[in-house]
């Protein structure tokens, strides 16, 4: 780039930069700060005050402490964990494929088929996270389907519902519905990285004696390793947290840290609480988030 | 040539990228109007150079003079100087009109002068017709006319030339260089080029500089690097070439000897050097003549001197000329050139077949380093 | 070549599948809001009384008149922030503390929404407690402005990586090549670069629109009294049960969003069929 370095040049990093400070830095840092503080009545005391001419910490770390040891809140982030690594697992079998073939086809049809694809993404995804509620309900399309062929005994046995024809509002719609919802998110970063791949590198495999299966396997599959991190980040991280989905699909079965934040937030109206276990969730996510972070600083120095 | 005289100075620069020299204490004077250019192949330095020119790199010291004026610190956009770039970089949401005034524009200019300077410009490359069409409906070759026009707009007191040539394939290379260069000298204005290519170099340039490494290895007019190389890089760059070692055996003022392992050199020129010191010495393969029985005139030199005797290994038939392979003694191989001045050769030489080599005394160089 | 052959057709057949299922539920929405039957998600028989209902629902129409806004607000200063921010990555591949920038731009993409949702809430509190504390006015109110600056957060993310991504496409000789002919650097930006980003931009600004209009927890997180947006009111009906008037509300909004993708798709497709056959007859007609 250019040698010459005009004072434009910190306004252009400055402006987004200091946006960013302080509000996406700052924010994190007062979430922490108020895990820690006490609650009263109506407002958080602060963390530091002057008594008697002294500075008084009052840290409170109780919360840290409940957080770690009370097996509700335990288990709940296990359990976000385990749908979150489900619905990811889900998505990339699906996903996977489905990016695969679509790169596969004839050229001339691709744009529509990413249409097709993007159609959905666009959509409002509270909608159709709604619109699963009307096909699995009583009466609703998908329970008929299931109770009528049975399949509601494999998941009655697997133990994703509580009772034959429930399907609402357990494990097994609630995963349901963050597949649905965040296929595409896996789908887009696939496609566009096999997509783009060299089909004259599974030629040469072809031509010196491997199988298309084994091609697929030790070609196809490696290179689009970027993809596929970058999708299974789009997907694990945000369902890790994620709120709506639970409440609307989930149940008393499936207990998701994005319900319970919110909960003690609105309806325990405990800020502190809330922030601890922002702060927590934070903390869980930080590893793939810096993976996710990773993977986009990559994918943009190589193609400069 | 004087320093008082030149038009574009170049005084000792040095681009240091992090403890790599990519370009390391170069100096040239240009004279106003010539048409200079820098080869090398790549990484050796030339389009450092020529970016360090036009004021995208900053050289890490040494000044660089146009007409007298000094460059240092002078951003792109106020260098009197324009550049023709390897990707053309035409505007593609501009027509070829707007990409031509673009320059001008930017000089604040009338619009009435600035359309009688576009139209101008149009008339010079020959694109008159074409002044509503926007890159992408134009050839390659029209779009390097396009960028040849916009670069010479604004009446630049020295134009860059960054491979020029390149993206063009080979028939319209050929039409164009000298297009190019006529076009060059109609408008008068100085050039600096950049190029890899050395035909570009040789057809186009008065004067090339042949760089590796960041330094100038020698500078002159192509003739002169092509039939005086100053070293062996050098004459091994240009063109083709065989350089054989040997030892300086006599020096004479007006002839030397070179011992080599499969004949000996009779050089009709002196150089300095001293007895029994190792050389080399650089014969073109066209000046090589090759033929079945020994060589018909000794021009001029007693005694059995540049010649040798040795067998056809590999023909390569290239229609105008053929080149042989001529396996020697030591084991060495020959690259002669012939000119086949004849449809059909009776007693054509063939592969496997003995055949002498023969060369005059002024046909090679001796070079020192 | 039977593995061949069998590559296809399993092939349709995922593909197949993988798009029933996705519109399978989109489909049974649109299909249900024509619904008259006691039970939602039973048919009966044909109406247009939900949609007749929608004119009169005070409640979705001012949260849909709310949420335009903010959209618009969101996605005009998404783009601009997200621009610059993309700018700073793309041209200065050196500064102080760029990994923090990257990685405070990268993680809204991903970081649940809760988290962000907290955390500016707590912040904007914060701040509303020490402008009252010092002016003597709580700045900023809950309401549309909190629910934007929520947004700008995490459209700036999305705008700056759909620029970033065309910025780092663009020819540098492009710039290079204004600046010898005179340009000084915001020229540089508003004569070469700008027209050259004008469609990823659009596609930024299409995209942050969207996210907003879509969103859920921020704007639950930092809404204030009579500052309901539309997806919460649709949101808070949702919880309760099934309910046609979402249903109506979902086909229109799928409606608009399928004209505006398959509008988008094809003038793409139309403009790159033009540029190609320029391209070929400029070849051909040298």
């Amino acid at each position: 780039m250019s040698a010459v370095k005009t004072g434009r040049g910190w306004a252009v990093i400055g402006v987004p930069y200091v946006w960013l400070l302080l509000f996406f830095l700052l924010p994190f840092l007062i979430v922490l700060k108020i895990s820690i503080s006490e609650m009263d009545i109506a407002s958080v005391k602060d963390v530091l005050t002057v008594q008697n001419g002294a500075i008084v910490l009052n840290a409170r770390f109780s919360n840290y402490v409940t957080l770690v040891t009370d097996d509700l809140y335990f288990s709940t982030y296990l359990s976000s964990l385990k749908y979150a690594t489900v619905t990811t697992v889900l998505c990339l079998a699906i996903g996977y494929p489905f990016a695969y073939f679509m790169a596969r086809a004839r050229a001339t049809i691709q744009p529509a088929l990413l249409m097709l694809v993007m159609l959905p993404f666009w959509t409002s995804f509270l909608l159709r996270v709604y619109a699963w509620k009307g096909l699995l309900t009583e009466h609703g399309w998908a329970h008929a389907v299931i109770t009528s062929t049975g399949l509601d005994h494999l998941l009655l046995r697997a133990g994703l519902i509580p009772g034959e024809g429930q399907l609402m509002n357990t494990p097994f719609s609630l995963v349901l519905g963050m597949t649905y919802t965040y296929l595409p998110f896996m789908i887009l970063p696939l496609y566009s990285n096999l997509a783009k791949m060299d089909l004259r590198l599974l030629e040469a495999a072809s031509d010196l004696g491997a199988t298309a299966w084994v091609a697929f396997w030790k070609i196809t599959v490696p290179l689009s390793k970027a993809g596929i991190i970058a999708g299974a980040m789009l997907v694990f991280i945000p369902c890790v947290g994620e709120y709506v989905i639970p409440e609307l699909l989930g149940g008393p079965q499936t207990q998701m840290i994005g319900r319970t934040l919110w909960d003690e937030f609105f309806s325990n109206n405990d800020w502190p609480m809330a922030s601890v276990v922002a702060a927590a969730m934070v903390l869980l996510v930080i590893v793939p988030l810096a993976l996710f972070n990773k993977y986009q600083a990559e994918a943009n120095e190589g193609r400069a | 040539m004087s320093t008082e005289s030149a038009f574009l100075e170049i005084r000792e620069i040095v681009k240091d990228f992090g403890g790599h020299k990519a370009v390391n204490h170069v100096s040239i004077a240009i004279a106003k109007g010539e048409i200079f250019a820098l080869l090398g192949s790549s990484g050796c330095g030339k389009t450092t150079l020529l970016r360090m020119l036009a004021g995208f790199e900053t050289p890490t010291s040494g000044s660089i003079l146009l007409d007298g004026k000094d460059l240092a610190g002078l951003p792109p956009y106020e260098r009197p100087l324009n550049m023709m770039f390897q990707s053309y970089a035409l505007f593609p949401h501009l027509s070829v009109r707007d990409n031509i005034a673009f320059g001008l524009k930017r000089d604040k200019l009338p619009s009435n002068e600035v359309a009688a300077r576009v139209d101008a410009m149009l008339k010079l490359v020959q694109l008159e017709r074409f002044g509503q069409r926007k890159p992408h409906q134009l050839s390659g070759g029209q779009q390097q006319r396009v960028a040849l026009a916009r670069s010479l707009a604004k009446k630049p007191q020295l134009l860059l030339l960054d491979e020029p040539l390149g993206a063009l394939d080979k028939k319209l290379r050929e039409e164009t260089q000298i297009e190019l260069v006529n076009i060059i000298h109609e408008v008068g204005v100085t050039c600096v080029m950049v190029t890899h290519d050395q035909e570009e170099a040789m057809t186009m340039a008065s004067r090339i500089a042949v760089m590796s490494e960041g330094r100038f290895l020698q500078v002159g007019a192509p003739a002169e690097i092509y039939e005086t190389p100053a070293n062996r890089f050098v004459a091994d760059f240009i063109g083709n070439v065989n350089l054989m070692d040997g030892t300086l055996v006599k020096d004479e003022i007006d002839h030397v000897l070179v011992r080599c392992a499969d004949c000996t050199h009779y050089v009709g020129h002196g150089i300095t050097g001293t007895e029994g010191m190792a050389v080399s010495v650089a014969l073109r393969p066209e000046k090589i003549r090759i033929s079945r029985e020994g060589p018909s005139s000794s021009d001029g030199v007693d005694g059995d001197f540049n010649r040798v005797r040795g067998t056809v290994k590999d023909m390569a038939y290239f229609g105008s000329f053929t080149v042989y392979h001529l396996a020697l003694a030591s084991g060495a191989v020959l690259k002669i050139s012939a000119s086949n001045t004849e449809r059909h050769r009776d007693h054509a030489i063939g592969v496997g077949d003995i055949a002498w080599a023969s060369w005059s005394p002024t046909a090679q160089v001796v070079l020192t380093s | 070549m039977r593995a061949a052959t069998f590559n296809r057709w399993f092939g349709r057949g995922w593909l197949s599948l993988g798009y029933a299922f996705l519109y399978l539920p989109i489909a049974a929405l649109v299909i249900f809001s024509f619904n008259d039957s006691p039970v939602p998600n039973v048919w009966g028989r044909f109406t247009l009384k939900w949609y007749a209902a929608l004119t009169s629902d005070t409640e979705i129409l001012n949260g849909l008149w709310l949420s335009l806004r903010i959209a618009f607000f969101t996605a005009c200063a998404s783009v601009v922030l997200g621009t610059l921010a993309a700018l700073a990555l793309v041209k200065h591949r050196r500064f102080v503390g760029r990994t923090l920038f990257s990685g405070m731009l990268n993680a809204p993409l991903v970081m649940p929404e809760v988290i962000i949702g907290l955390s500016l809430l707590l912040m904007l509190v914060a701040a509303q407690k020490a402008s009252q504390a010092a002016f003597g006015v709580g700045f900023p109110e809950r309401g549309l402005m909190t629910i934007w600056l929520g947004h700008l957060l995490l459209g700036m993310a999305y705008a700056a990586v759909v620029v970033q991504a065309r910025l780092k496409d663009l020819n540098p000789q492009l710039e290079e090549a204004a600046m010898d002919l005179g340009a000084r650097p915001w020229q540089v930006f508003w004569l070469v670069t700008l027209p050259m980003i004008s469609q990823a931009l659009l596609s930024a600004w299409l995209l942050t629109f969207t996210l907003s209009l879509d969103d859920v927890v921020l704007s639950a997180f930092l809404s204030g009294p009579g500052a309901t947006t539309m997806p919460l009111v649709i949101f808070s009906r949702a919880r309760l049960g099934l309910n046609p008037s979402v249903n109506a509300v979902a086909t229109l909004t799928v409606a608009l969003v399928s004209i505006g993708v398959i509008g988008a798709s094809l003038w793409i497709a139309r403009r790159e069929r033009l540029r190609a056959a320029d391209v070929a007859a400029a070849a051909r007609y040298a």
